[in-house]
């Protein structure tokens, strides 16, 4: 029972993570990042070259990939999204077929079988109310929690954050104050990215990379972002714990198969009877015609 | 059409472009005052309809089974630019394959239908079956639409994977073949034929122009009185029911259903085709799957390259040329050019 809390909070951190940075980018720049996935990988992917064929430290090589996915973002946004900003349909198609050339090309140069694994950033495990957790679960909740931490203090005490969420709101009334709307969500975009290859690096010493991963993800963060409401970190957290503790709860008593079951139905459920997400009351009237 | 005049040293020249009479009598109001225009109006559609009909006739075995996965995806695209012209762009072209697909399957594999019953059961069970499961979704504007439907296809996936339901990881195999390959690619041609002509029939109605109305202004048609989302709902289902039977189709093809079915694949191709051929306009998304198929076979080499290649292709295309190949080429069959100085 305390292993299920335990476990189940882990469960929800994982999921926190992962789609905080697409929130992030769809909450302030409007796009939704279909290449979330495939800049996750891509994370995961760079750490573990720096680490295997450059030879850097750990933390430097983990500091130096968050980097570079983070410019990967907003390099796609300045290069490709930036013309075609506000058509909804090619912003799709554009991200999309980025993510998915991304996840091929990785899948052509070979990123394929067992030889792909991150080390942990700590070994061991330690008893947490009786029940044994290694230090990387620890590590992923304290990630989640950080990150959130940060993000809240981000956009409400910091000038660029205070401009998010300016450009968010209203972006016409924005840039008559002179924030700059392109400039911002090229910011968006670059953070979003660097915060997933942030997730990738804490999630991934706990299984293999593969690049099947990289649609799994998406699928995951957009079912949270669906059911919690897309740019509401509240909403978010909500949804994580939803889903967090109904695949461990559905796959103790039940069995693991049905937790995809979950997932479909908590979406479907949802936007039946809230379109928008649970929390996701900020863009409401716009969205729902 | 005049050619440029040599000899003049100095002048500058400029290309001037002229629609065509013909272009203004048949796009507005439609008066035709001669048969060479009702032939040069009537001779890409024939051209276009006999070719297909003949490439059976001339290909081997091998490029006819092209042509027919061509027409799969080709079909796939304009169901995907039906959905499209209602203003709900759909990331899920899977879902509706894959469910006709099963559905076929299903039918065939336990009840032991032939495919004769099975197509037209799983085509329009496909369609209401898809539409149900992305209905919730057709109350929000813009990118949900896509979200949901990129999502659904994939989690069916892991729920059939998961559970070894129909067959699981494995599939169901040895179902009833199509009686030849012939047949099978007269098929998809006549279907081909049915929804390009039948979807540009469609948008010229009544019907099609609410259709229309809901991408340009939602609200507009509403206050009209019309509900947009029981129109939503059936452009929906015709647009899922016409993918759900080519995954029926293909079903029967392969004599196999299972996994793949749900596979990007069947998601990415049709994209690829409509924006490379000229999203909006069903001739366009045809030819784009025409160029995008046959690429496919020759670029068989590559192997996984191929799809780094198409997403390439596909993002180049919609940022620099949105308009797509097709429209482009119209434009040009309906203009004429000629030099002209300028002062």
């Amino acid at each position: 029972m305390v292993g299920m809390l335990v476990y189940g909070l882990i469960n929800s951190a994982f999921f926190t993570l992962i789609t905080l940075g697409f929130s992030l980018t769809f909450g302030i720049s409007g796009v939704a990042n279909f290449a979330h996935g495939a800049f996750y990988i891509t994370g995961a992917y760079l750490t573990w070259q720096f680490v295997n064929s450059l030879g850097l430290p750990y933390p430097i090589a983990i500091g130096l990939s968050v980097l570079v996915t983070g410019l990967a973002g907003a390099a796609l946004y300045w290069l490709v999204l930036h013309r075609v900003r506000g058509l909804v349909l090619s912003e799709v198609i554009a991200t999309f077929g980025v993510g998915m050339g991304l996840l091929e090309f990785y899948r052509s140069i070979g990123l394929t079988g067992h030889s792909y694994k991150l080390p942990t950033f700590i070994d061991g495990s330690v008893e947490v109310f009786g029940v044994y957790v290694d230090y990387q679960r620890l590590i992923i909740i304290a990630a989640g929690a950080a990150l959130v931490l940060f993000l809240w203090f981000f956009t409400h005490h910091t000038r660029l954050g205070l401009t998010f969420r300016g450009i968010a709101q209203e972006e016409d009334t924005a840039l008559a104050f002179g924030i700059q709307s392109d400039r911002t969500a090229m910011l968006s975009l670059g953070m979003g990215s660097a915060f997933a290859a942030l997730a990738a690096i804490t999630v991934m010493p706990l299984s293999l990379l593969q690049v099947e991963e990289g649609s799994h993800i998406l699928i995951l963060a957009l079912a949270v972002g669906i059911v919690g409401g897309m740019e509401s970190v509240f909403g978010i957290i909500v949804a994580s714990l939803i889903f967090g503790y109904s695949q461990i709860i559905v796959a103790t008593y039940f069995s693991p198969h049905y937790s995809m079951i979950v997932l479909l139905a908590a979406i479907i459920l949802v936007l039946v009877i809230k379109p928008s997400g649970l929390f996701g009351k900020f863009k409401e009237l716009e969205e729902r015609v | 059409m005049a050619t440029r005049e040599k000899g003049e040293k100095g002048a500058r020249y400029r290309k001037e472009r002229l629609d065509r009479g013909i272009k203004a009598r048949s796009d507005g109001i439609f008066a035709l005052t001669s048969y060479r225009e009702a032939l040069y109006l009537l001779f890409p559609r024939t051209a276009t309809v006999i070719g297909l009909l003949l490439l059976p006739l001339i290909l081997d075995e091998y490029w006819t089974k092209v042509v027919v996965i061509t027409c799969v995806v080709a079909v796939l695209s304009l169901s995907w630019d039906f959905i499209a012209l209602t203003g709900m762009f759909s990331l899920g072209q899977a879902l509706f394959f894959g469910a006709g697909s099963y559905l076929a399957g299903i039918f065939n594999h336990y009840w032991g239908l032939p495919p004769i019953l099975t197509i037209p059961m799983a085509t329009i069970g496909g369609g209401i079956f898809s539409t149900v499961l992305i209905l919730p979704a057709l109350r929000l504007r813009g990118i949900y639409f896509a979200m949901v439907t990129f999502v659904v296809p994939l989690i069916l996936v892991r729920i059939i994977e998961m559970s070894g339901i129909f067959g699981g990881v494995e599939g169901l195999s040895a179902l009833t073949p199509m009686p030849n390959l012939w047949v099978a690619c007269y098929l998809i041609i006549i279907a081909l034929f049915v929804c390009l002509f039948g979807f540009r029939r469609l948008m010229d109605t009544d019907y099609g122009l609410v259709l229309k109305g809901i991408k340009s202004n939602d609200q507009a048609v509403m206050s009209g009185g019309i509900n947009i989302y029981w129109f939503k709902t059936q452009a929906l289902f015709i647009g899922a029911a016409t993918g759900a039977f080519t995954g029926a189709f293909m079903t029967h093809y392969y004599r196999f259903v299972g996994l793949p079915a749900f596979s990007m694949d069947y998601t990415i191709l049709p994209i690829a085709s409509t924006v490379i051929g000229g999203p909006g306009m069903f001739a366009g998304a045809m030819f784009g799957a025409f160029i995008l198929m046959p690429l496919t076979e020759f670029l068989r080499a590559i192997g996984t390259w191929r799809v780094v290649l198409y997403s390439f292709i596909m993002v180049v295309f919609v940022v620099a040329i949105p308009e797509g190949i097709f429209h482009y080429l119209q434009r040009k069959y309906h203009q004429f050019e000629r030099w002209v100085k300028t002062e």
